[in-house]
């Protein structure tokens, strides 16, 4: 950790945003996180990609759950809604404010210990209900917190600091959200703001269940050679299927590859996902296509990142149970008694 | 662009953008800390081993370390009106809060024991010609310094008026330096010749600009009692020949003199002053601050205004009249001054101070004594080593290369000690010495650093003045009141000890990014490396300061380069606090300059010893 605060001055060139906002307007505390920690990088990419998207704070509610990782909506977004919550239960805390207020942006924030493990059952849930958000694992495959035990995502051969080997299987948490239903998966890096921040981005503009694993290396526990979550390992194995832009719009889109393999997800919300071919192969709008070819890099060793998986036609959980529109802290009280004259009516409806 | 060769003693240095700009190359950021932490009379000595005049300087400085402050150019789009350091007055401080015993003691080690037998003739005993004197006489030469005037200082004290720079602090400072076993002779050298054949074994000429430039137009004749060359005017004011002047005044001239003439009068009798000025204010020569403090004092200044005549009526000056012009630019940029058409104003007055420049005059330099002049009448002279074209007469100050400020001759009195020192030891004096160099890690445990890197957003202090009703009428009462120690400390707060260096290691960076995401100014870029034109652009915030470096690594792992640039960076240590590797690390960078003596000479080979 720091002891003084990061000082207030930026940059004389700091660009604003159509808020009038800095990228600095974005941050939150000092980090209290071990110092190369990579979760810190996930911070600075969710910064960028607010300040980018020009949302305003207090749209956005965080939502966490125990862990290094969880701590982190500390040190950023210092003017939005937070919520830490129990171990491995921010997905139904999210999901109960998602139901209670779809006005605000939710970004679940844990890591692999609060949803592999302890949260794994409401993980796979929150999936397949198809929660509209956007959650980000931040998977550095220890317990950092206990000083580095072999957490569920750890690669089965993988060493810890202290030489013993993990044997067991590891939980790919990429593949669980595809399987539970996850209507946009990603995986990326946290040494390449470059590919995270754009994802984060889309991930933000996606209506339904967003999930982004984030392999963050603990420079403190697991960034040693025999790691498959180091710094050095991650770069030498990563290997992503597609580069993707993110547009707010159809006119704003400026780059134009003029080469073949582009591929345009178009959002609800109006906004465009753009995806510049790196694997031939891999069509990212096909789930089972996705499934297999995740498979088949892992079996090779490789770390498969970019945008693997999208819906173009995703929905989400409100369109799924036809929920009332206006958030519960709208609602007046015309509209929550609605008097005797229409419990006649439900009650007749029921006989 | 290839890794920075952080070991050249230069990269470093130009990061001191204070220092660096300093022609005497003082060691601000070092004073500044001591300052803060209540070590005056260190501060005060790291000063004047450096500059020689601390309390002087401390008032009256040309500040060219103040526009070189890295604050003011952070401090852009961060504070209402971004400044610099008052790294001047802080200078001042040094002087005002220092333990005098103390410091008396510490000069007194230099304090000339024993003769070398070799004997110096400095001609003038200004700045220039007392810092020779200061290098040369602890080490055993045998200096005189040579003056029309009875005591020393020079411009000092004859052209800087009382009410900036009070006599008392003049003396302490100037008798250091002569208790160091200086002999000052009053004599006025009229024969370069006639010294030269005194056997000296170097002469040093420091006489500086003596003659203040006329103005010949319509009138300066017939107005001539009440016309006053500028330099000679203030000069006869600290003499105490003259205490008063007309009612009305008019000062020509837009340099740091015409600000002197203008604030001087207006204490001597002058209601009615004015500056009249032939180019834009903006333009004009004198420093911002001095333009600022006349104009405090209610002297307003006119631009644009050419003079064309005195005026004059029953043999006495009345008035002026001018032209009024204005700026035109041609395709060059070059700007001439043209007449814009309107009536020719005419303004009233008693006496006119002409301070329209100054210029350096030799009439007692025999053309024949071997010391050639050029074209514009200034010495020929080796740059590097001030020697003249008579390698053992050397000038500086105003006398070498025109007017400057006290601050050049400070540094050329150091540049021509080192001249002599060399030259009478029988060395090449186009060997100059290499400045001592040192870089320290400031590292004192996990997130602790021996400098104080929390960075304050205050902004410049303003220095209290005293009461104008009281200045205005007394030509001695010092204006500035001088720091508070509390104040000094605040403002000292404020340096960002841009000494204390970010050093980078490739070897050990892991390219985490942690350094990237806490730099608060964006001056950290992992990227592929280029041309440093092209690099500049795309960094996380471009690099458009061209006159400040990129400091860019060797390749790391994953083939991209660490490149930072180096312009508005706070020093503040995040990169290496957040660093998990020391990869980066703070280390104190200081650069002292060497000055005459064992240092400044060629090393020499060590013969083997002979057996008896």
């Amino acid at each position: 950790m720091t002891y003084i605060l990061k000082p207030r001055l930026h940059h004389p060139t700091l660009p604003k945003n159509k808020l009038g906002f800095t990228r600095r307007d974005y941050e939150g505390k000092v980090s209290t996180l071990c110092a190369g920690c990579g979760h810190d990088s996930i911070s600075a990419a969710l910064i960028e990609a607010m300040w980018e998207l020009a949302i305003e704070p207090h749209r956005v509610a965080k939502l966490s759950g125990i862990g290094c990782s969880s701590k982190t909506p500390d040190y950023f977004l210092g003017n939005s809604h937070g919520f830490n919550t129990v171990h491995g239960r921010m997905p139904s805390v999210l999901t109960g404010a998602n139901l209670a207020n779809r006005d605000l942006i939710y970004l679940g924030v844990s890591g692999d210990g609060d949803s592999a493990s302890i949260g794994i059952g409401q993980f796979a849930h929150v999936m397949r209900r198809g929660v509209n958000m956007t959650y980000i694992l931040e998977n550095n495959g220890v317990y950092g917190l206990t000083k580095g035990q072999f957490s569920a995502t750890a690669d089965r051969g993988s060493k810890a600091k202290k030489g013993a080997v993990n044997q067991d299987s590891a939980i790919d948490t990429v593949s669980l959200a595809l399987i539970m239903g996850a209507t946009y998966v990603a995986r990326s890096f946290s040494g390449d703001k470059k590919q995270l921040t754009p994802l984060i981005k889309a991930a933000i503009a996606h209506e339904g269940a967003a999930f982004i694993d984030v392999i963050s290396p603990c420079v403190a526990f697991n960034n040693h050679p025999g790691s498959t979550k180091s710094y050095d390992y991650v770069r030498e194995h990563n290997e992503a299927v597609n580069r993707l832009d993110f547009w707010p719009s159809r006119e704003a889109i400026t780059v134009d590859y003029s080469e073949g393999g582009v591929i345009e997800v178009p959002q609800h919300d109006g906004s465009i996902v753009r995806l510049r071919k790196l694997d031939s192969d891999y069509d990212p709008t096909d789930r089972i296509n996705a499934i297999t070819h995740i498979a088949q890099a892992s079996a090779k060793g490789e770390v498969l990142t970019g945008l693997l998986y999208v819906a173009p036609d995703a929905e989400d959980l409100h369109a799924h149970l036809n929920t009332y529109e206006m958030a519960f802290n709208k609602l007046e009280e015309k509209d929550l008694c609605p008097g005797a004259g229409m419990l006649e009516k439900i009650n007749a409806g029921l006989r | 662009m290839q890794p920075t060769d952080i070991k050249h003693p230069d990269y470093f240095h130009k990061v001191v953008d204070c220092q660096w700009a300093c022609p005497a190359h003082t060691p601000v950021p070092e004073y500044i800390r001591l300052i803060a932490a209540g070590r005056y009379s260190d501060a005060y000595m790291v000063n004047w081993e450096s500059n020689v005049f601390p309390g002087i300087l401390g008032r009256t400085c040309d500040r060219p370390c103040e526009p070189a402050c890295r604050r003011g150019r952070v401090e852009e789009e961060n504070q209402p009106k971004p400044e610099p350091v008052a790294i001047c007055r802080l200078k001042r401080v040094t002087a005002d809060y220092k333990d005098n015993e103390d410091v008396q003691k510490r000069i007194a080690v230099h304090k000339k024991t024993r003769s070398n037998g070799k004997r110096i003739a400095c001609i003038g005993a200004g700045p220039a010609s007392l810092t020779v004197a200061r290098d040369l006489a602890p080490l055993g030469y045998e200096v005189t310094v040579f003056d029309q005037d009875p005591r020393a200082g020079g411009m000092i004290w004859t052209q800087i008026p009382r009410f900036r720079l009070p006599m008392e602090v003049i003396d302490e400072e100037v008798n250091y330096i002569l208790d160091l076993g200086v002999s000052l002779v009053q004599r006025k050298i009229t024969s370069l010749k006639t010294l030269m054949g005194e056997r000296y074994d170097a002469i040093f000429v420091g006489s500086g600009a003596p003659r203040g430039r006329d103005l010949d137009i319509p009138g300066r004749k017939e107005g001539a009692p009440n016309i006053h060359i500028g330099i000679d005017w203030l000069a006869s004011v600290s003499f105490g020949h003259t205490s008063k002047i007309g009612k009305r005044v008019i000062v020509l001239g837009g340099g740091n003199t015409a600000m002197d003439c203008c604030r001087t009068s207006k204490r001597l009798g002058g209601e009615d002053v004015k500056v009249i000025v032939r180019s834009g204010f903006e333009e004009m020569k004198a420093s911002p601050w001095e333009k600022e403090d006349a104009m405090h004092e209610g002297i307003p200044i006119l631009n644009y205004l050419v003079p064309k005549s005195f005026e004059v009526k029953n043999q006495k000056l009345v008035g002026m009249q001018f032209e009024k012009v204005k700026a035109v630019y041609d395709e060059k940029g070059k700007r001439s001054l043209v007449p814009t058409g309107e009536p020719d104003p005419f303004f009233e007055c008693d006496d006119v101070l002409v301070a329209v420049g100054q210029e350096n005059a030799f009439p007692w330099i025999e053309r024949d004594s071997g010391v050639e002049f050029d074209k514009y009448g200034l010495p020929k002279l080796n740059k590097e080593t001030l020697q003249s074209t008579v390698p053992n007469v050397l000038f500086g100050g105003d006398a070498a290369f025109g007017p400057k400020n006290i601050i050049w001759a400070v540094a050329h009195g150091h540049d021509a000690a080192v001249s002599i020192d060399k030259l009478l030891n029988g060395e090449n004096t186009n060997e100059r010495p290499a400045p001592g160099v040192t870089l320290v890690s400031q590292k004192m445990g996990i997130h602790e650093w021996s400098y104080d890197n929390d960075i304050v957003a205050d902004a410049r202090y303003k220095v209290p003045w005293r009461d104008i009703k009281v200045t205005l009428k007394n030509v001695k009462a010092e204006v500035e009141l001088g720091f508070d120690v509390a104040t000094a400390w605040k403002e000292a707060q404020r340096c960002l000890n841009c000494d204390v260096q970010t050093v980078f290691t490739d070897k050990l960076c892991i390219e985490c990014d942690a350094c990237v995401d806490i730099c608060p100014m964006d001056c950290i870029t992992f990227t592929q490396n280029g041309d440093e034109d092209e690099l500049r652009k795309r960094l996380k915030a471009p690099a458009l300061n061209a006159s400040q470096s990129l400091y860019v690594s060797g390749a790391l792992k994953t083939r991209r380069v660490m490149v930072k640039d180096e312009d508005v960076c706070l020093h503040c240590g995040l990169c290496a606090e957040r660093c998990p590797t020391g990869a980066w690390d703070m280390q104190k960078f200081l650069l002292e300059m060497t000055h005459a003596g064992h240092g400044c000479r060629t090393p020499k080979k060590t013969l083997p010893l002979k057996a008896a």
